[in-house]
């Protein structure tokens, strides 16, 4: 019995490998706020969450559909997925209880008597999820539900709830156990297998005239003690078997509780980003994926989800349509919105392809194989040489991982540099990396670089977006569709610092 | 021919008493550290007298050769090998056997003790049947095993064996326990419950979980009353099977054949030293079959080497040295820079003379070596300095017994002797001893820095140790056959200090 809530035909791995770069991605794009947006101070959500949005860069476009259209189903009824989700919540809790001093038995009886104790816990639970399929399951119309729904009704029938409840009663051995063995080296029993007589059904005559094996009976002395622990080792060599079945049968059926918590987990996690976005008024939308061949970019009122769950209110977002290009250049003012922009690029990046909605209007994009983010780093700032050294070494880094198809977001990088230095070199990286078929996103001062693209033909265009200024020297945050400018608005922030001199 | 063992030929060699002692020159040679290594481990087998003994016939030694080459073939080798290990465990399951309590216990490890024998008899004799045989030895024994193991006293041992077996593992029995009781009886081919209630979990199983079988402790020779109370009445359900067995074990009490417990014994020598060469062959080094002599005083070795120091070095290399001997020559006098490897060469030529003589492959690519009848050492030894006078006279004293005892067959090394005593004192006696020796005719090696020595006639070979010259402090452990002038170091140690003729006259200029 599997849940298959997170992918068709597989497991959701916990312990999958994460991106080698997930670090420099969570500190980029800010993705903390968005997994404690998630998670809402629950470790657990919050390890799912960063584990499904992460590791959502390796998922086809099939699994992308799949899950958007459960957490369709879950929008559609949260309380009953909440109420899923805390049932394989409290039957994990529980047999963590009953857990902890067994473990490490080294007596069979002990681990026989605390697996029977929590099947019985846990076929409570199993009832419960009986009984939430019975009532709510015509409710659910996606690819994901139905089957797992039709799953536990199919599999968790009376019949088999009344067979277990047998079993249990009768591992109890209330008639003694009865042990078959045959004698191995040295003449000391081996092969002890537990053995349950069949019920033949015989009538008094058959049982009279039945031939009576013989049988001999040995009594322990009442005193001998020494005897009394050797004939409980020789019932557990008899019951070692089966509590060994029954021990992983707990854990089997605890497997899939904790499989169904993990997976459902994701889905509260987007559960609860919907509900605290859907209070700032801010649009959300199921965006749509294409082939990661393709070059799709297009989509309104994109907004950077970490600002909005930050400033806890709505913010403006960007209208672009970047179809059929291979490179988004953004100049333009300071503070004028650029990096909030490059960020909200990434972040609706990773939620559509963990399956989620995307934080816009609409939204539509190729799937990317790989997401790299090359931001400036501020620490450095003391050690000019240095620092280029780094930037470098780090993107030496990244060339070693990137593969055609997967997107790139440089913010101000190879800025450490006299801007000859700096367009050269960025010219020549971005130049190669667009030969190899990779998406670029280039937030930039380095106005030879960025001009440079303008004049250049190329088989899928560059578009550029510019950061725009009002005549007033204020800020609307919102991107244009713009050449790059020599100047950038320094002299603004300048003049709004400082104030006027005259 | 009829085999009477694998160590020696015929009845005649045999040793009549086998010593425990070590002979006098094991130290001085190291002789013992080698022993100790090649038997350690093998306490069981006795193997030290062996090596305590050296032999005084060329074709004893010969007849050790051709056993060792059959042996050098590593499938045979591993055969050998297979039967130690399987007679060895054999041992031990009769001495566990011995111990025992129980009567049905105690007589089934008798019975897989003589199944461990039986097994080894058979496999050896299939084994040798199979491999190409070259050595007397092995070919006799052969013979010998092939008849033993179709006499009628093995093959009803070996069937009545494989009956018991047979009988016991068909004995299939319940156990009912409940409360302080266990009632015992015959298996009905009652159902598995274990697999019936695996089955019922079945549609959860899901990956890889923890495994819960506690393991119980306690192997075969454990067993506790209440064990053997069932046993007990597990033979009264099957009382046919285990009279048998009561009559197996009184009539096979002594059921080991003594030549084949003296071969197992006795092949043990030589797979010790196989196994230990094997070591040194790994660091790439050599071992040889050498040529015995016995007329001829003729002997050499190529690149032969210290099998003790080896030993020690482990994986850094040990340094290998040619030496010969030819026509009048008799006696190396070697000399040069202390440290530089002349006690290790004298050492490294009285062990391959001793190795020889029991018979042994030794050290060197190709050797032609004497077959001495007695061999003498005389190591100066330095707790004795403290009474100058008592240990110069305490040297000659020895000196002179053991001149009384060789023989012109004999050997002699010696390392340094009459240090005690003035220089003029040492040339004497030493010049006075070298004409003793060379008027018994005896091989001999003797370490000394009297330079005179070395050229004293056509009988005495000068070897001398080298060092590195550009760095006279790094030795290179190398004896060469050369002049004993002493020269080159001299110089390149003045050269390092700058007090060459050429470095002082430029020196002195200013």
């Amino acid at each position: 019995m599997k849940a298959f809530l997170m992918f068709k035909d597989q497991d959701f791995d916990l312990k999958g490998k994460m991106p080698w770069n997930e670090q420099a991605l969570t500190q980029d794009l800010e993705l903390n706020t968005l997994f404690g947006a998630m998670a809402l101070g629950d470790e657990f959500l919050l390890e799912v969450a960063k584990k499904a949005v992460l590791s959502g860069l390796n998922n086809d476009l099939t699994t992308i559909l799949y899950r958007q259209n459960i957490l369709k189903d879950c929008l559609k009824n949260p309380s009953v997925v909440r109420d899923i989700y805390d049932i394989a919540m409290e039957a994990i809790g529980s047999e963590k209880k009953a857990y902890f001093f067994t473990y490490f038995s080294k007596y069979p009886g002990a681990i026989l008597s605390r697996s029977i104790e929590v099947l019985q816990m846990f076929v409570g639970m199993l009832k419960k999820l009986r009984n939430i399929a019975d009532e709510h399951a015509d409710k659910f119309e996606s690819e994901g539900f139905m089957p797992f729904f039709a799953m536990l009704r199919r599999e968790l029938g009376e019949e088999y709830f009344s067979s277990i409840q047998n079993h249990l009663r009768e591992l109890k051995f209330r008639d003694g156990v009865l042990i078959s063995a045959e004698l191995g080296k040295g003449n000391k029993g081996i092969n002890y297998i537990l053995r349950k007589s069949q019920d033949k059904k015989q009538s008094w005559i058959e049982r009279i005239f039945a031939k009576k094996p013989p049988v001999y009976t040995f009594n322990l002395h009442p005193r001998d003690e020494n005897g009394a622990r050797a004939l409980s080792e020789l019932r557990d060599r008899g019951i070692n078997l089966v509590a060994n079945a029954l021990a992983q049968s707990t854990d089997h059926i605890l497997s899939f509780f904790s499989m169904l918590r993990t997976e459902l987990a994701f889905y509260v996690g987007c559960l609860n980003l919907h509900e605290q976005l859907a209070q700032m008024k801010e649009p959300m939308s199921f965006p749509l994926p294409v082939a990661s061949t393709e070059r799709r970019h297009s989509f309104t009122d994109l907004y950077d989800v970490c600002l909005a769950l930050t400033m806890k209110q709505k913010i403006v977002g960007n209208d672009v349509n970047a179809d059929n290009k291979d490179l988004v250049i953004i100049t333009g003012a300071n503070q004028g919105g650029k990096s909030t922009f490059l960020r909200s690029i990434g972040l609706s990046q990773l939620m559509m392809q963990c399956g989620m909605f995307a934080p816009a209007q609409s939204f539509s994009s190729n799937v990317c194989d790989g997401l790299f983010t090359h931001y400036k780093r501020e620490e450095d700032t003391t050690m000019k040489s240095g620092k280029l050294d780094e930037e470098l070494s780090r993107m030496s880094d990244i060339v070693d991982k990137i593969t055609s198809n997967s997107m790139v977001l440089f913010n101000e990088s190879f800025a450490a540099t006299n801007e000859r230095e700096g367009s050269e070199i960025a010219r020549q990286i971005v130049s190669a990396l667009l030969e190899n078929r990779l998406k670029v996103f280039f937030v930039t001062h380095l106005y030879k670089f960025a001009h440079g693209f303008c004049d250049k033909k190329m088989e899928n265009g560059a578009i550029f977006l510019r950061a725009e200024r009002q005549t007033d020297g204020g800020r609307t945050f919102k991107l244009i569709e713009g050449e790059p400018l020599q100047t950038s608005y320094g002299e603004d922030l300048y003049k709004r610092i400082f104030g006027t001199d005259d | 021919m009829s085999f009477h063992s694998i160590l020696f030929e015929g009845t005649e060699d045999s040793i009549t008493k086998e010593t425990l002692e070590a002979p006098i020159f094991f130290i001085d040679l190291n002789l013992d550290q080698i022993i100790d290594a090649i038997t350690a481990g093998k306490q069981e087998y006795n193997l030290k007298p062996f090596f305590y003994t050296p032999l005084n016939d060329v074709d004893a030694v010969k007849y050790r050769h051709e056993i060792f080459r059959d042996l050098e073939n590593k499938k045979m080798f591993e055969d050998i090998k297979s039967f130690s290990q399987k007679m060895r465990t054999m041992r031990e399951h009769l001495a566990k056997a011995d111990k025992l309590y129980y009567k049905y216990q105690k007589e089934r490890w008798f019975l897989e003790t003589i199944e461990i024998y039986c097994d080894a008899v058979n496999c050896l004799v299939h084994d040798l049947s199979l491999a190409d045989l070259k050595s007397r030895g092995f070919m006799a024994f052969c013979e010998y095993l092939t008849d033993y193991s179709n006499s009628e006293r093995f093959r009803s041992l070996l069937a009545e064996t494989k009956k018991l077996f047979d009988d016991l593992s068909s004995v299939k029995y319940c156990m009912l326990i409940k409360d302080g009781s266990i009632k015992v009886r015959k298996y009905e081919s009652e159902i598995d419950y274990s697999a019936t209630v695996e089955e019922t979990f079945e549609k959860f199983k899901h990956g890889a979980v923890k495994d819960y079988r506690v393991q119980f402790f306690g192997g075969p020779a454990d067993m506790n009353h209440v064990e053997a109370a069932v046993l007990d009445l597990v033979a009264k359900l099957y009382p046919d099977i285990f009279l048998y067995l009561d009559n197996y074990c009184v009539k096979n009490s002594s059921y080991l054949d003594e030549t084949i417990g003296f071969f197992d014994r006795e092949i043990e020598f030589y797979v010790a030293y196989l196994e230990f060469t094997a070591i040194f062959k790994r660091g790439g080094l050599q071992f040889c079959y050498p040529q015995i002599v016995s007329k001829s005083k003729e002997v050499y070795d190529c690149e032969g080497f210290d099998l003790a120091l080896a030993y020690k070095l482990e994986k850094s290399s040990v340094v290998c040295n040619d030496f010969y001997l030819k026509d009048k020559e008799r006696i190396f006098v070697v000399s040069g820079p202390n440290q530089g490897g002349k006690t290790t060469f004298a050492r490294a030529f009285g062990q391959l003379h001793y190795l020889a003589s029991v018979g042994c492959p030794v050290p060197g690519r190709e050797a032609q070596l004497f077959l001495f009848d007695r061999l003498f050492t005389h190591f100066e030894k330095e707790e004795d300095m403290k009474n100058l006078r008592g240990k110069l006279q305490d040297d000659l004293v020895r000196i002179q017994s053991i001149l009384n005892q060789a023989t012109s067959n004999s050997i002699i090394i010696m390392n340094e002797i009459f240090t005690s005593t003035t220089l003029q004192d040492d040339i004497f006696l030493s010049k006075k001893l070298m004409e003793k020796i060379i008027e018994l005719d005896l091989l001999c090696v003797w370490v000394t820095f009297i330079d005179e020595l070395a050229s004293f006639g056509e009988e005495t070979v000068s070897m001398v140790s080298t060092a590195v010259p550009e760095n006279p402090a790094l030795r290179t452990y190398k004896i060469l056959r050369k002049p004993a002038d002493g020269l080159a170091y001299a110089i390149a140690i003045a050269e390092k200090y700058r007090l060459t003729y050429d470095s002082l006259k430029e020196r002195i200029k200013s």
